[in-house]
């Protein structure tokens, strides 16, 4: 059974069908690749996928239970994450509380002991944080635990983003648009961190990019959306000399 | 790390010691007896006004709303708790204790009230709350104005009507009535009574922004799209940190019901000015930083009273403190001046 298996999903804003009979299945430990040109539905699609929007029709199966009609929240709890296209930190907070906020929905210990500095209280800090460092020690942000996330440089954000996705413990983690503002140096990083990511969590990645280069140095497999459609699917480097997807990037 | 340790210990000198020895240093000029009967006067409503800018200030700047009715949530605590103790006071119980009841009382009815109203509000995005409470602290001070309610053998008498519309029975007393308010409210507050509350206050705030709930409002004020992506259910949050906020609001005015023998809901102790007064202590001690309000909140109550003997030119240099102070605590250019000076400062003592 895929991890991620979605049929026939479509949303409509007005009169304007944005994403429409979109399908997709993703395996375990995929790196899975969404493209399109601009305004292509992707962005959407991911919105369906963590239930920021509802569907109109269609099914999303997680481990194949269907999550359509869940909110946000539930929907994180059952195993998504993501990042956004514009990053969204939270900037007067620490690098390190930015991960440990990651960790709310373990409800490690009660409102009560939190504001009475119980045992446990203490005990529950120093292991949050010590899982903090070590996550954030993969995204070699650790010498900046103390500081303001918003005070990190672009390329760091985006990693932080990643780091918080991965504290709240996801099967499937949704990349939009990581390399996005990104120079080439910093795109090969990203590469090399995202492919670290799949190998050390087991991770399943979903990721929407523009840049050519990290989606055929990385993605296993491709989907290829256009005009709120499914153009084509399959593998990484048919995909990507597909005449059809030639012609949607560039015209005719 | 070991300065991460360091800087805990500075950080709770700086919340709790300044507020102590300053504590003990009046104390000792009371003492000696070297403070005039206005300043005396003036040792509780610092208490009162510190605690209220500290409980606004976990609104605004942990939240991150706009409550515009904090006098609103005070008049509730404080009328609720006077009609305590004045049900108790007749009573065999000890004065400590019925105090505390009624402390008790204030601080749960006003919090009370803070999650009525933020049940509706606090589900929505933008600045719904500013306008609710605005309307909140207006309408509470009204409807205790048209209260009647008094107490005799048969039980609780309400009115909303006039005084005349509730026969008391024989030995029956009022304890609210209508605009005359509360009289005869016992005085239980002092100056004692009063730190202790702020010191309190202040460490169940401090206490609650470091934990992991606190953490999780901030990261709803930072950003609440991101927040619900990783699980943070915001609404419950915020009403909760807005929950906390009123009743500790609540807790401010029971120390202000008990340090007066008649209470009345007047425009001017509970009325709009009074609530704006409190957000002018949040937003010139600093939005978020707990200390600086408690400072803007004492300076700002002394400063009128010590102007005092400047008549006409008192409301000028007020003014003149408040932009300068504003000045201080928000523009990037002072902060700069201020931090190159706080740097050398600094350095020369390293030197030296």
């Amino acid at each position: 059974m895929s991890l991620l298996e979605v049929n026939a999903l479509g949303i409509s804003f007005g009169g304007l069908k944005a994403v429409d009979q979109f399908h997709i299945s993703i395996e375990k430990k995929e790196l899975y690749g969404l493209i399109g040109p601009n305004g292509a539905g992707k962005t959407t699609v991911f919105n369906l996928l963590t239930g920021v929007y509802q569907p109109n029709t269609g099914e999303i199966l997680l481990n194949g239970e269907n999550i359509v009609g869940s909110s946000c929240i539930e929907i994180n709890k059952k195993g998504i994450a993501r990042t956004f296209q514009n990053i969204r930190l939270f900037d007067k907070l620490t690098v390190l509380d930015n991960v440990k906020a990651g960790f709310f929905q373990e409800n490690s210990y009660s409102f009560i002991e939190g504001i009475f500095r119980l045992p446990r209280y203490f005990q529950k800090e120093k292991e949050m944080s010590d899982r903090a460092l070590d996550l954030l020690s993969v995204f070699h942000l650790e010498e900046h635990a103390l500081d303001l996330a918003g005070n990190l440089p672009y390329g760091k954000q985006r990693k932080l983003e990643i780091a918080r996705a991965l504290a709240t413990n996801p099967s499937l983690l949704l990349l939009d648009e990581p390399a996005a503002g990104m120079n080439p140096n910093e795109t090969e990083e990203l590469m090399d961190t995202i492919r670290l990511v799949r190998d050390r969590f087991d991770m399943t990645i979903l990721l929407i990019e523009h840049d050519m280069k990290l989606v055929s140095g990385i993605c296993d497999r491709l989907t290829v959306l256009n005009f709120g459609q499914v153009l084509t699917e399959g593998k990484t480097q048919e995909v990507l000399h597909d005449e059809k997807v030639i012609k949607a990037y560039l015209g005719e | 790390m070991k300065n991460v340790q360091k800087n805990k210990i500075k950080d709770i000198f700086l919340n709790y010691g300044v507020i102590l020895i300053l504590y003990f240093v009046v104390q000792l000029f009371l003492k000696s007896g070297s403070v005039s009967s206005l300043m005396k006067g003036l040792l509780v409503p610092l208490c009162i006004y510190s605690i209220l800018a500290i409980s606004l200030n976990l609104v605004v700047g942990i939240s991150g709303e706009l409550s515009l009715g904090h006098a609103g949530f005070m008049c509730v605590g404080a009328f609720f708790s006077a009609s305590c103790s004045m049900l108790l006071k007749g009573s065999s119980l000890p004065p400590m204790l019925i105090f505390f009841i009624a402390l008790c009382i204030g601080a749960i009815s006003a919090g009370f009230f803070g999650f009525l109203i933020g049940i509706p509000v606090l589900r929505l995005k933008g600045d719904y709350l500013a306008i609710v409470t605005l309307a909140f602290g207006e309408i509470i001070k009204n409807i205790i104005n048209a209260l009647y309610f008094g107490v005799d053998k048969n039980g609780w008498h309400f009115s909303l009507k006039d005084g005349t519309a509730v026969a008391l029975g024989e030995g029956g007393k009022w304890i609210i009535k209508g605009a005359q308010g509360i009289t005869g409210t016992p005085k239980y507050s002092n100056f004692t009574v009063g730190i202790i509350l702020l010191l309190l206050s202040m460490l169940f705030i401090q206490h609650f922004i470091h934990s992991r709930t606190g953490r999780a409002v901030m990261a709803i004020r930072d950003n609440r799209i991101a927040a619900e992506s990783i699980a943070l259910p915001a609404s419950k949050l915020k009403l909760l940190c807005f929950t906390i906020s009123a009743a500790i609001a609540g807790i401010a005015g029971v120390l202000y019901a008990h340090n007066l023998s008649s209470l009345q809901a007047l425009p001017k102790n509970f009325g709009y000015n009074q609530s704006i007064m409190i957000l002018v202590f949040v937003v010139l001690g600093g939005i978020g930083n707990m200390r600086g309000s408690i400072l803007a909140a004492v300076v700002l109550t002394l400063l009128p009273e010590l102007l005092r003997s400047l008549n006409d030119y008192r409301m000028l240099i007020y003014a003149v403190v408040l932009i300068v102070m504003m000045l201080f605590t928000s523009a990037p250019g002072f902060i700069a001046f201020r931090e190159n000076i706080l740097h050398r400062l600094f350095r020369k003592e390293v030197n030296a």
